[in-house]
């Protein structure tokens, strides 16, 4: 249980990456932008690759009409998410410290990476959501309005994972840096608890 | 029976070939084929190396690749160029200032690379202006003009601009010697009156600014071309001189009775020291000194009003004359910093001096007279050998790094590959036609990347499809990592390209600037935001503070303007993206467009003469929507009361 309780106090402080590292990232490539444009997106906010990402992103989606990208104050998730993550690392730093001195079973360290999970699907819903409103949601005044093959509007919807061909742009999301370490942390904890279930059953 | 045919026709082509082959005499076979490869750069991939050209009458210094022979840009430098709005520009108008007004030409030489212990560093490039005497120094990330210093007392400035082993000095000497200072008197009185400056231009480590450090007044003779010394010989410069019989007209034979002239060596450590003791006399001058601020994107000019002169006999043993044969052009000197290579344009062999000789003469006072007070030194005492080449007319040195010299020879129209030491003749190749200078990448400095050499030729004919009376000059590029040259490559080149500087593409291009940070633009009248675009009416000037980006100005309708306004559209280009300039014309503007960069501002002005309403447009095409970046100002009569009235989008 020692070594279980060890790796339950060390997974969740592989959260605290996600206030350093992005949680997600997408890249748009086009032949005009052989360096292609990117966005991270941090718990606390969007942040372009390179400096003018987001200023340049913003340029080109005018003209289908886009809204730009939100700033940190414009998102309620942005001021809620790194609360959310230094209250579940500080929830999961405890449960593996009782854990350690045998006050509390195994059974807390799935419960912290059950609910870890749903908040974490949660948000990816969540994260959906606003990109089906960024990628929909056009000015009805947009400079370019494009339709399908079928005559309906066509919406500009990022993918949520995966790789997506967009009128001339290639856009590429995926997990980055944050999400990964996330990821790893998340791995260790459900680790902490099956090592924690083999111990309870050989006693 | 068909096949056959084919057969015959296939076989009869190889034998072709083959003969031809054996015709050349080449080393390797040189089927067009590798040569074919060797310059192919694949679309998408990159040179190897860049190539800075001057562009001679043109003004300015063009940039290509190596071995590709394609041409990246043209670097406005010392005239107008109405493709930027450089030299057209409220901005950078001044740059083109000189104590004879506003110059909006020059004929651009001698390009050379700033160096560190001797090897290329890319911070700048510096270039001469040698009709009204200037130098210019480029900034090797922006690849803009930053500076052009004018030089007082010289005329002619073309053994310039070449730079010290550490661009200590940029250095430029007269090749016209005139009187100093400059007065009314008789032509035909030239000699021993007239003088030659050679002047050392100090260049701050830091951020590379010139300043006129000090000007060695030399006899009346013609200083055409100089190169530093470097390694052991670092400390020296070495100019070769022309027409030592100081003759004033038909120089052409007047100029080329002497047997020999001279390399002036002068030891400017020496002179150096002699002025920061306080030696040297001031002169009253009246010479420009334009500086480019990147902050401000925009220049200034400074006249400058004195100039410390130095007379060489006051600094004894800061000049010796090496005796040179017949009206010696090139002056070069080899990697090891050894051997100074004068070439005699009149004649068919090239004379190599020896430092180390020359330090020997100097230091036993073997001296063969003397020239207005400076010691002559005898010639068979600094010579450390002669190159019999069989060329005619050499002009022009240079050196791949591995001991092998490489000579232009202008009458004969070869490159002829020559020894260092054993002074022996390797190789020969015809040039297409009368070749000047060569380049070979760091072929002037320590360290020569001996790939390539690039020759420039004075005289075209066939080598393209004819284009008229007049044609683009020809640069052929030849492979010379073999024993054995390889000519590999023909292109047509801008303007007269005479010297060129080539650096590695790893040196320079990974600080290739892709923007002008608009946080940092510090114009006066920059717009950091739409919403401070604005229009303000000062007597009749108007001024617009105006931004763009893609694809409209703002504002883009303004009112109020009057026949009779001076009216200046300072603009900002709001983009942050790399390779997103943004033009500005008006109609009926009687001067040339703006290209701006992303960041940066410029400023043109109009002066409207009829009544009306005029429109404006982007002239880069900067998206899709370039078409619609266009708007209008309304012009009223002079007496007209409409108040100044501004919008976009309303």
């Amino acid at each position: 249980m020692k070594k279980a309780s060890l790796l339950m106090i060390i997974g969740p402080l592989f959260l605290l990456g996600l206030y350093v590292f992005p949680l997600w990232n997408i890249m748009l490539g086009a032949p005009q932008y052989p360096d292609p444009l990117g966005l991270n997106i941090h718990i606390n906010g969007l942040k372009g690759v390179n400096e003018f990402d987001i200023q340049n992103i913003d340029g080109l989606n005018h003209y289908i009409g886009m809204h730009t990208l939100p700033k940190p104050e414009d998102m309620w998730e942005f001021g809620t998410f790194p609360m959310i993550i230094g209250f579940m690392v500080a929830l999961g730093v405890l449960i593996g410290l009782l854990g350690y001195l045998n006050k509390i079973s195994y059974k807390w360290f799935l419960g912290w990476f059950v609910l870890m999970s749903v908040l974490g699907i949660l948000g990816m819903y969540d994260f959906n959501e606003w990109l089906v409103d960024y990628g929909t949601n056009l000015d009805p005044n947009a400079i370019m309005k494009l339709t399908n093959p079928d005559g309906t509007p066509m919406t500009y919807k990022p993918p949520l994972l995966g790789h997506v061909k967009m009128l001339n742009f290639d856009v590429t999301s995926m997990p980055s840096t944050g999400g990964w370490l996330m990821f790893i942390g998340m791995m260790l904890t459900l680790t902490a608890g099956f090592m924690g279930w083999q111990k309870t059953k050989k006693q | 029976m068909k096949i056959n045919n084919h057969l015959i026709v296939t076989m009869g082509a190889a034998l072709m070939l083959v003969s031809c082959g054996q015709q050349n005499q080449s080393s390797n076979g040189a089927l067009s084929s590798s040569a074919a490869e060797k310059v192919y750069v694949a679309p998408g991939e990159q040179d190897e190396f860049y190539a800075f050209l001057s562009g001679g009458y043109s003004g300015n210094l063009t940039v290509y690749g190596l071995p590709s022979g394609r041409m990246f840009k043209e670097i406005p430098v010392f005239s107008q160029f109405p493709t930027s709005g450089y030299g057209y520009s409220e901005e950078t108008k001044p740059m083109l200032n000189t104590s004879h007004g506003f110059v909006p030409w020059d004929d651009a030489h001698h390009p050379d690379i700033s160096q560190t212990n001797g090897e290329l560093d890319g911070r700048w490039i510096f270039i001469n202006g040698n009709n009204t005497p200037r130098i210019a120094r480029i900034n090797l990330s922006t690849f803009e003009t930053e500076e052009i210093i004018e030089v007082p007392n010289s005329a002619g400035n073309h053994s310039s601009s070449f730079i010290t082993e550490n661009t200590e000095y940029v250095v430029a000497g007269t090749r016209f010697s005139v009187p100093i200072p400059q007065r009314d008197m008789p032509i035909n009185e030239y000699k021993s009156n007239f003088k030659g400056s050679l002047s050392f231009i100090s260049v701050d480590p830091e951020h590379g600014h010139m300043d006129l450090k000090f000007q060695l007044l030399m006899p009346g003779f013609n200083y055409d071309l100089s190169h530093p010394g470097r390694g052991k010989s670092h400390g020296w410069f070495f100019f070769t001189t022309y027409n030592t019989e100081e003759a004033h007209t038909l120089q052409e034979v007047n100029a080329s009775q002497n047997d020999k002239d001279f390399i002036a060596a002068v030891n400017w450590k020496k002179i150096e020291e002699y002025v920061n003791n306080g030696g040297g006399t001031k002169m009253p001058a009246n010479y420009a000194h334009n500086l480019y601020d990147e902050g401000t994107h925009t220049a200034t000019t400074t006249m400058n009003k004195e100039v410390l002169t130095v007379d060489p006999l006051k600094v004894p043993g800061a000049v010796y004359f090496l005796p040179t044969p017949k009206s010696p052009h090139g002056c070069d000197v080899d990697p090891t910093g050894q051997y100074i290579i004068g070439n005699g344009k009149l004649s068919a062999d090239l004379t190599v001096h020896s430092f180390d000789k020359m330090i020997a003469a100097i230091e036993g006072e073997k001296f063969d007279g003397e020239a207005y007070g400076i010691p002559i030194l005898k010639f068979e005492d600094v010579l450390a050998g002669q190159v019999k080449s069989g060329g005619l007319g050499p002009l022009h040195t240079e050196f791949d790094g591995n001991g092998n010299a490489y000579t232009t020879f202008f009458i004969s129209s070869e490159v002829v590959k020559w020894k260092l030491g054993t002074w022996e003749v390797i190789d020969r190749k015809p040039t297409y036609y009368s070749v000047g200078h060569l380049m070979i990448p760091g072929g002037n400095s320590r360290k020569p990347f001996g790939k390539y050499v690039v020759a420039m030729n004075k005289i075209t004919k066939d080598r393209y499809l004819p284009t008229g009376p007049e044609m683009e000059h020809s640069a052929q590029i030849y492979d010379i990592s073999g024993d054995k040259m390889e000519l590999i490559y023909d292109f047509p080149t801008h303007g007269e390209p005479h010297y060129a500087a080539g650096i590695p593409a790893e040196i320079l291009a990974p600080k290739s600037q892709k923007i002008y940070r608009l946080d940092e633009n510090k114009h006066p009248y920059a717009v950091k935001t739409p919403t401070d675009a604005k229009v303000v009416r000062d007597g009749n000037e108007v001024h617009i503070y105006m931004s763009t980006i893609r694809s409209h100005f703002t504002p883009d309708n303004i009112e109020g303007v009057k026949v009779g306004d001076k009216v200046y559209f300072h603009i900002t280009n709001h983009e942050q993206d790399f390779d997103v300039p943004h033009g500005f014309a008006m109609i009926g503007q009687n001067t040339s467009e703006l290209l701006v960069m992303p960041g940066q501002t410029k400023t043109s002005v109009w002066e409207p003469k009829q009544v009306g309403v005029w429109p404006f447009y982007c002239t880069d095409f900067c998206s899709a929507l370039h078409q619609e970046m266009q708007g209008y100002v309304r012009v009223s009569p002079a007496n007209s009361n409409i108040a100044l009235k501004w919008s976009l989008g309303e």
